[in-house]
C-alpha cells in the first residue's frame, strides 16, 4: 500500500528523518516506537504533507502515486488520515458539520454525488457508537472544550467516517486513561479490514495491548533501528530504548 | 442544521460577481451642488414647500460643516462640486405587473440572483427596487396595505403621507447632526419609507435593494422606518453594485422609531465594490444610522459589511423609554486595501434599558479594520446594562485590526461589560481541515463562518445565505 524508501526531511535547517525505509501493506498494523525526539511525528507530519517540514531525498509511494507530490488535501483524498496528536479547535464550527464538509468535498473530487442528509446521519449514529462518542459532541464546535480523550474519541470518528486506506495514529494515546485507550482501540480495531492499513506511532507499549500490531519499528535519530514483531514492543516496555541507543550507537 | 449545511456547500466564483453595468438611460442634474441644484430635485420631485426649506437649512449647516477626519481610514477627499447629485430611469409609464419592467433591468435581477419574479413566488418577500435613486417597482404593495402597512419609497411617502414624513423625518437624525447626514438631509433623492401601524406584526420581512447603476452619481438614499405602538417589522435591506474605476460616494440616512412596545429588526448586506487589488476605485460608504427607542420597544440592527473602499459607519440606539432594549450584531469583512471604521453606539438615557454590541471583524490582505464604539449612560439610565464584544480576526501579516472602545457611564446602578480578542486565522487549522479532504478555500470559509456564526445567527435565513455567500467571495485568495 505504502513504500517509503530513504526519507530525509528536515525543518528549518535540521535534519530530522534521515532515511527512513518501510513497507506497510493493506491489511497489516504497523507500530513505530521510539524515545522522544526521535522523529516519530515528524514522520507522521511529513506523510500527511505539512509544509514546515522540508522533505530533502527520498520517496514515498502510495498506491502506485508519488505522495509527496500531492497536496495534503488530496493525500486526504486518496485515502490518507492522520488522527492528531494535538487536535485543533474550530470555534463555531459543529462537529457533524465540519464532517459532512469534509466528505462531500472528498465524494465531489471523486465525482460522486454528495451524501444524502438521510445516509450521512445514519453513518454518523453507526460510526459515533463505534468509539462511544456522546451525542452531544456531535453538535459542539470541532474540538472546542473537549477533554483530551473526547479529543481522540472524536479523530478515531472521524477516521470512522472518512475511512481511509491508510491511517496514521500520532500518539493517539498521549493522555488517556486506560477506559479510554480501550475504547480509542477498540474503535481502531473494529475499522480494521484487509483492505486498509495502519501506522500507530506511540510512545508506550500499553496502546499495543488493545491495538495489536503486525510489526514494531523503533525509530532513533530518524532511522529504524530495529524491527520486529509484537515481543520487540514488549522487550522495550521492559529494558527501555537504552539497549537500542547503544546498538545503534554500534552500528552507526 | 440541514439548512446551515447547504450554505457551505454553496461554494461561488472569485473576483467581484457583481460587476457589470446596466445600461439605463437616465435624466440627471448638472454636477455641483448648491441651492439652485437642490430647488431643482425638489422640484424635480413635486415636493411639498416644507421639504425644500428642509432640504435648504441642511444644505446650509452643511456648508459651514467640516469633513469629519478622526475616523481611522485614509482617502482622498470628494470634491463635492464634482458630483451629479441627480439621476433617474426616464420613466416609460405606470407599470401593472413585471412583465412591463424594463427587459434589461429584470436581467440585472437576475444576475444578482434577486429576480423579483422569484421573490415573489417563491419567498414571500417585498421587494422595494431602487434602482439609481428611483423605485422602479413595489411588490407586494398591496397585500400590506390590507394591514395598513406602508411601504414605498421615500418620494412616494412625501406625496402620499406627507403628515407622516413631516412628522418623523430628522427626528432621529437631526440634518445638522454630522457632516454627511447635512448633504444628505440636502440632496437626498430617494430610498424607502415604512410605516407599521398599531399592533400589527409585519407578516413578511420587508426588503429592499439597493444599486448604485451610474456612473459618478452620488448615492443619497434616505430611508425612515416608523413602527407604532405594539408593532413589529423585520426590515432587510442588500445591495451590490457595478464595477468601476471612479469613487462612488454614498451617503445614506437610516431613521427608525420604535414606539412604545415595538420591536424594529433592521438587517443590512452591503457588499459595494471595494476596488481593485491595487486600491483603486471602489465606494466610499458614509453612512449615518440611527434608532430612537421608546418604552419597552427594542431595536435590533443586524449589518454584513464586506464591500466598499471606505466605510464610515455607525448604526446607533439612542435608548430614550424605559425598559427599552438595542442590540447590535456585526460583521465587517476588510480585505485588499479596504478599510472599515465602523461600530456602534448605544445611548442609554431610560431606566433599566439593556444593549448588547457584538462586533466580529475580519481583515485579510493588506486592509485596515476598525471598531469604534461608544456606550454611554447617562444619569438617571439607571439599573441600565450593556454588554460588548468586539472580536478581530487577522488574515496575514500585512492586515491590521483596532478597536476604539468608549464607555461614559454617569451612574451607579448600572453595568457594563466589553470584552475583546484578537486572533489570527491558524495554519494548524487550515491544516486540520486539509487533512480531511478540504481545500483551502473551503477550510478557510468553513472558519470563517464558524467564527462569525453569532452575528449570521440574527439573519433571516435568506439573507443568512446571500451573506454566507458574500463572505466567500470576499476573502477568496487573501490566505497562501
Amino acid at each position: 500500500m505504502i513504500k517509503i524508501e530513504n526519507l530525509h526531511a528536515s525543518i528549518e535547517g535540521t535534519e530530522i528523518l534521515r532515511g527512513i525505509n518501510l513497507e506497510i501493506k493493506a491489511g497489516e498494523v504497523h507500530a513505530i516506537m521510539g524515545p522522544n525526539g526521535s522523529g516519530k511525528s515528524t514522520l507522521a507530519s511529513v506523510l500527511a504533507g505539512r509544509d514546515e517540514y522540508e522533505v530533502t531525498e527520498g520517496s514515498v509511494n502510495f498506491l502506485g502515486e508519488d505522495l509527496l507530490e500531492l497536496e495534503p488535501e488530496d493525500r486526504a483524498r486518496a485515502g490518507v488520515f492522520l488522527a492528531f496528536q494535538y487536535p485543533v479547535e474550530i470555534p463555531g464550527v459543529s462537529n457533524i458539520n465540519f464532517l459532512k464538509t469534509a466528505i462531500n468535498e472528498i465524494r465531489e473530487k471523486r465525482g460522486q454525488d454528495p451524501l444524502s442528509a438521510k445516509d450521512f446521519l445514519q453513518q454518523v449514529k453507526e460510526k459515533s457508537a463505534l468509539v462511544e462518542l456522546d451525542g452531544k459532541l456531535k453538535n459542539r464546535s470541532v474540538n472546542e472544550g473537549f477533554s483530551g480523550g473526547e479529543k481522540k474519541r472524536n479523530e478515531i470518528f472521524q477516521m470512522a467516517m472518512l475511512e481511509p486506506k491508510f491511517s496514521i495514529l500520532d500518539e493517539t494515546d498521549s493522555g488517556l486513561d486506560i477506559d479510554a485507550l480501550r475504547v480509542v482501540a477498540d474503535g481502531v480495531n473494529k475499522l480494521k479490514t484487509k483492505d486498509n492499513a495502519t501506522l500507530v506511532i506511540t510512545h508506550y507499549q500499553r496502546l499495543l495491548d488493545y491495538i495489536v500490531p503486525d510489526f514494531v519499528h523503533v525509530l532513533y535519530k530518524g532511522r529504524i533501528v530495529k524491527t520486529g514483531d509484537k515481543n520487540l514492543a514488549l522487550e522495550l516496555e521492559e529494558k527501555g530504548y537504552d539497549w537500542i541507543k547503544d546498538d545503534a550507537g554500534v552500528t552507526a | 442544521m440541514a439548512s446551515e449545511e447547504e450554505l457551505l456547500e454553496e461554494i461561488t466564483s472569485s473576483e467581484y460577481k457583481y460587476g457589470f453595468v446596466t445600461n439605463i438611460e437616465s435624466d440627471k442634474a448638472p454636477k455641483g451642488l448648491n441651492e439652485d441644484i437642490i430647488r431643482f430635485i425638489s422640484a424635480k420631485k413635486n415636493e411639498p414647500e416644507w421639504l425644500l426649506e428642509y432640504r435648504l437649512k441642511a444644505f446650509r449647516n452643511w456648508e459651514k460643516m467640516e469633513e469629519p477626519d478622526w475616523a481611522h481610514v485614509n482617502y482622498p477627499k470628494p470634491d463635492f462640486q464634482d458630483l451629479h447629485y441627480y439621476s433617474a430611469p426616464k420613466k416609460k409609464k405606470e407599470l401593472e405587473s413585471l412583465d412591463e419592467v424594463d427587459p434589461e433591468l429584470l436581467e440585472t435581477f437576475e444576475k444578482l440572483g434577486i429576480s423579483l419574479d422569484e421573490q415573489k413566488r417563491l419567498t414571500g418577500v417585498a421587494v422595494d427596487a431602487v434602482i439609481d435613486s428611483v423605485s422602479v417597482k413595489t411588490t407586494f404593495k398591496d397585500k400590506l396595505a390590507e394591514l395598513g402597512i406602508i411601504f414605498c419609497s421615500f418620494s412616494e411617502a412625501v406625496q402620499e403621507h406627507p403628515e407622516l414624513v413631516k412628522k418623523y423625518l430628522g427626528t432621529v437624525v437631526p440634518p445638522g447632526d454630522n457632516f454627511y447626514a447635512a448633504l444628505n438631509s440636502a440632496v437626498f433623492t430617494d430610498g424607502s419609507f415604512c410605516y407599521i401601524p398599531k399592533g400589527v406584526r409585519c407578516p413578511m420581512e420587508l426588503s429592499t435593494y439597493f444599486r448604485i447603476n451610474e456612473a459618478n452619481t452620488g448615492q443619497f438614499e434616505r430611508t425612515l422606518v416608523i413602527a407604532d405602538e405594539s408593532s413589529y417589522v423585520s426590515y432587510l435591506e442588500g445591495c451590490t453594485a457595478p464595477m468601476r474605476d471612479e469613487n462612488q460616494l454614498h451617503a445614506a440616512v437610516v431613521e427608525l422609531v420604535a414606539l412604545d412596545n415595538a420591536e424594529i429588526k433592521y438587517s443590512t448586506i452591503q457588499n459595494w465594490y471595494p476596488g481593485n487589488k491595487e486600491g483603486k476605485g471602489g465606494i466610499y460608504n458614509f453612512v449615518t444610522k440611527r434608532g430612537l427607542c421608546m418604552e419597552n420597544s427594542k431595536i435590533s440592527w443586524t449589518q454584513v459589511e464586506t464591500g466598499s473602499a471606505v466605510t464610515w459607519k455607525y448604526p446607533s440606539c439612542v435608548l430614550k423609554g424605559d425598559n427599552s432594549v438595542g442590540e447590535f450584531y456585526s460583521v465587517a469583512v476588510t480585505s485588499k486595501h479596504q478599510q472599515a471604521d465602523t461600530g456602534s453606539k448605544m445611548i442609554h438615557l431610560g431606566k433599566n434599558t439593556k444593549s448588547t454590541i457584538i462586533s466580529k471583524g475580519i481583515s485579510a490582505m493588506q486592509a485596515n479594520n476598525s471598531y469604534r464604539g461608544l456606550v454611554h449612560i447617562s444619569k438617571n439610565a439607571t439599573n441600565s446594562r450593556n454588554f460588548t464584544q468586539c472580536d478581530s480576526l487577522l488574515m496575514g501579516n500585512n492586515c491590521g485590526a483596532h478597536t476604539f472602545p468608549y464607555i461614559e457611564v454617569k451612574n451607579k446602578s448600572s453595568q457594563v461589560e466589553h470584552e475583546a480578542t484578537t486572533s489570527k486565522i491558524g495554519e494548524d487549522q487550515i491544516f486540520y481541515c486539509k487533512q480531511r479532504g478540504m481545500d483551502e478555500e473551503t477550510a478557510i470559509n468553513l472558519i470563517v463562518n464558524g467564527y462569525v456564526k453569532e452575528v449570521l445567527n440574527q439573519l433571516p435565513m435568506e439573507f443568512a445565505v446571500e451573506a454566507q455567500k458574500l463572505l466567500e467571495i470576499s476573502l477568496e485568495g487573501s490566505v497562501g
